[in-house]
């Protein structure tokens, strides 16, 4: 922090604490910084502030006109049942996907960590799915997932069990774009594997010397090394769960006239069609802005909670 | 070797970073290789460790299947004639290679290749040049207000792309601009967060010496970046495109609001896989050809392959570093 602070290389034969700038310096800089400074200014500050005036009023798109609404779109949030289903199964996707994913990733990165040879093979074998678009990936699971002929059912049926309805059955649509989210997993992968590479070797050395099992050197070693990528990817997966719309809409909401359960309508989707395709901007920005807010505080929460649970290996003296 | 790790993005240095969070970035950098070897070796006995390893192996294997399962049945898919799409057998009964020249009368797919690849080129151009030029403003010249503004880039990584969403939209609509594609890439102009981030990192790694000694040699602070930082960075600079361009590629909701409203004729890939899927269900009157738009699924997937095979370390190690992108 002290370099960063420093004047430039020029300058630091002056005794000064306080940096003088060198004018044509800092013309120079805000040139280089000015196009993120105007791209900032629209696609954030207006943008939010569009954004936060629109959730007040009711928009009509025809004539681009807007009548002050008041807190009524507020209000319509929590009279509108759709908006209230929607976020429960929201929070339900998420309480499965996000927990799991990292479960499967970390025994993923596990395996692959303790590979003599072939590790690279395999990683990219995992990393695929990653890189596949969407779009892909769901029209390939929405045929797998068909429950009268689809794969799942079939590979189901050679053990005699009677595969539920994937993509109809209220209580397995959920689970069926959560299993879209586990063939994704390696993004999550790649980061706890890297984790997982830097933890010491003498760590483990001196526990087997110390008489340590596998299963102990897991819990006493292993986790608490990589705990901060581990709560990176509780933050991050968590926001990305909570926003999750290609699968759903892809898998279910493709047709606008088809009968999708009520089940798999997420947030982002519902969002997506009062803004786009019923065009009530005034409660799409409501509800983009209760999204906000509720990522706000989750991620709040988590980094409260995690600064408690995360081992900051050496050199953090706070 | 696989197992050597490299950082192509230079080690940033973690107290440079805000927050607790940015550990969590900084745990995830690989930087020293290991060798697994001498560690399995020597656990309690070799027999123990070889059953181990072929439990491993084993599982690795199992798991492959499954990832590698829905490709296996995309391709044989493709190749099936309507009405065995749906069989699930990985050799087609009858084959029917003739899909692949039958799409591209069936659907405007070579259209919407084309604009996938004009947007995805310009957008990661863009991008790249832009968060490049903002990245190395904020790593070496000191002004007024510079750790304020790097905060604020820092902060609007955070913010949930669903907010922005309408009032962007928006915000094109007064431009006059919907129904082209110039909204997939206009913001882009003005750099991205990450990338800003990510850039950064690299160019504050660079010894500040080598500019001193350019600027009395009398070049411009322009001249700084083109012939110096720049071309340093190339390999970042190349993470930060392919990155965009994956993402750009594979956008659906982008393309969704700017463009559906139009002809077909203008859709990105996987907008026009989306609109042919719709169109071929039997809800929608169609009859079932499902296996073209298995083959548009396979003609939106390979280029990502590809550019997965030339550059798979970088990118995985790219991924590693920005976290997961949304």
């Amino acid at each position: 922090m002290a370099i960063t602070l420093r004047a430039g290389g020029r300058r630091v034969g002056r005794t000064r604490v306080r940096e003088s700038y060198n004018k044509r310096e800092v013309l120079a800089g805000y040139l280089f910084i000015a196009p993120w400074i105007v791209g900032f200014l629209i696609f954030t500050v207006i943008s939010m502030s569009w954004s936060l005036g629109l959730s007040f009023t009711h928009f009509d798109l025809a004539s681009n006109s807007a009548t002050a609404a008041g807190l009524d779109n507020y209000k319509l949030i929590f009279d509108d049942p759709k908006v209230l289903t929607s976020l429960f199964n929201t929070f339900v996707y998420a309480i499965m996907a996000v927990p799991l994913e990292l479960a499967f990733a970390m025994v993923l990165a596990l395996l692959l960590n303790g590979m003599v040879r072939g590790s690279g093979v395999f990683r990219t074998i995992f990393y695929l799915p990653k890189m596949t678009p969407h779009v892909a990936t769901a029209s390939v699971f929405l045929l797998l997932l068909n429950g009268n002929v689809g794969a799942i059912n079939q590979f189901l049926g050679f053990f005699g069990i009677n595969g539920p309805q994937w993509l109809t059955d209220p209580h397995w649509v959920r689970p069926s774009i959560v299993m879209m989210t586990l063939w994704g997993a390696a993004g999550s992968m790649v980061i706890l594997l890297a984790a997982l590479q830097n933890v010491p070797r003498e760590l483990y050395e001196a526990s087997e010397v110390d008489g340590a099992n596998r299963w102990q050197q897991f819990w006493r070693i292993t986790l608490p090394m990589i705990s901060p990528a581990v709560f990176f990817l509780v933050i991050v997966n968590t926001i990305a769960a909570l926003q999750v719309f290609d699968q759903a809409y892809l898998l279910f909401y493709r047709d606008a006239n088809g009968s999708a359960p009520d089940a798999a309508l997420f947030f982002g989707v519902y969002l997506f069609q009062q803004a786009f395709q019923q065009f009530n901007f005034g409660l799409a920005a409501a509800m983009a802005w209760l999204l906000f807010v509720i990522i706000l505080i989750i991620t709040l929460i988590q980094m409260k909670i995690g600064n408690k649970l995360v081992f900051y290996g050496g050199g953090r003296n706070d | 070797m696989t197992d050597q790790v490299t950082n192509p993005i230079g080690n940033p240095l973690p107290g440079q970073l805000p927050g607790r969070l940015a550990s969590g970035v900084a745990a995830a950098m690989p930087e020293v290789d290991r060798s697994a070897e001498s560690l399995q070796a020597r656990g309690p006995s070799r027999i123990v460790y070889r059953i181990g390893q072929i439990v491993r192996w084993l599982l690795m294997i199992g798991f492959s299947v499954l990832f590698l399962y829905p490709f296996a049945w995309l391709i044989a898919a493709s190749l099936k004639p309507r009405g065995e799409v749906l069989d699930n057998r990985l050799v087609p009964r009858t084959w029917r290679l003739d899909n692949y020249v039958e799409v591209w009368h069936q659907l405007p797919l070579l259209a919407w290749v084309g604009n996938s690849m004009l947007i995805a080129v310009l957008a990661a151009t863009f991008v790249t040049l832009s968060s490049s030029l903002v990245a190395f403003g904020f790593a070496y010249f000191r002004f007024p207000g510079r750790k304020l503004l790097f905060g604020l880039v820092l902060a609007s990584m955070m913010l949930p792309g669903a907010v922005t969403l309408i009032p962007n939209y928006l915000i094109w609509k007064t431009t006059g601009w919907l129904g082209t594609n110039v909204p997939l890439w206009g913001a882009n102009l003005f750099g991205s967060a990450f990338y800003i981030f990510l850039m950064r990192q690299f160019y504050s790694g660079l010894p500040r010496d080598l500019f001193e000694a350019a600027r009395v040699d009398g070049c411009s602070y322009f001249g700084l970046f083109r012939r110096i930082a720049f071309p340093l960075a190339i390999p970042s600079t190349i993470i930060v495109w392919i990155f965009e361009f994956q993402a750009s590629w594979s956008n659906f909701v982008g393309p969704l609001i700017y463009l559906n409203l139009g002809s077909p004729k203008q859709f990105t890939v996987p907008l026009g896989i989306n609109y042919a899927m719709t169109m071929y269900s039997p809800t929608a009157g169609g009859h079932g050809d499902y296996q073209y738009v298995m083959v548009a699924s396979l003609v939106v997937t390979i280029p990502m392959m590809i550019i997965f095979a030339f550059g798979q370390r970088y990118f995985i190690e790219g991924a590693t570093t920005v976290g997961i992108r949304g």
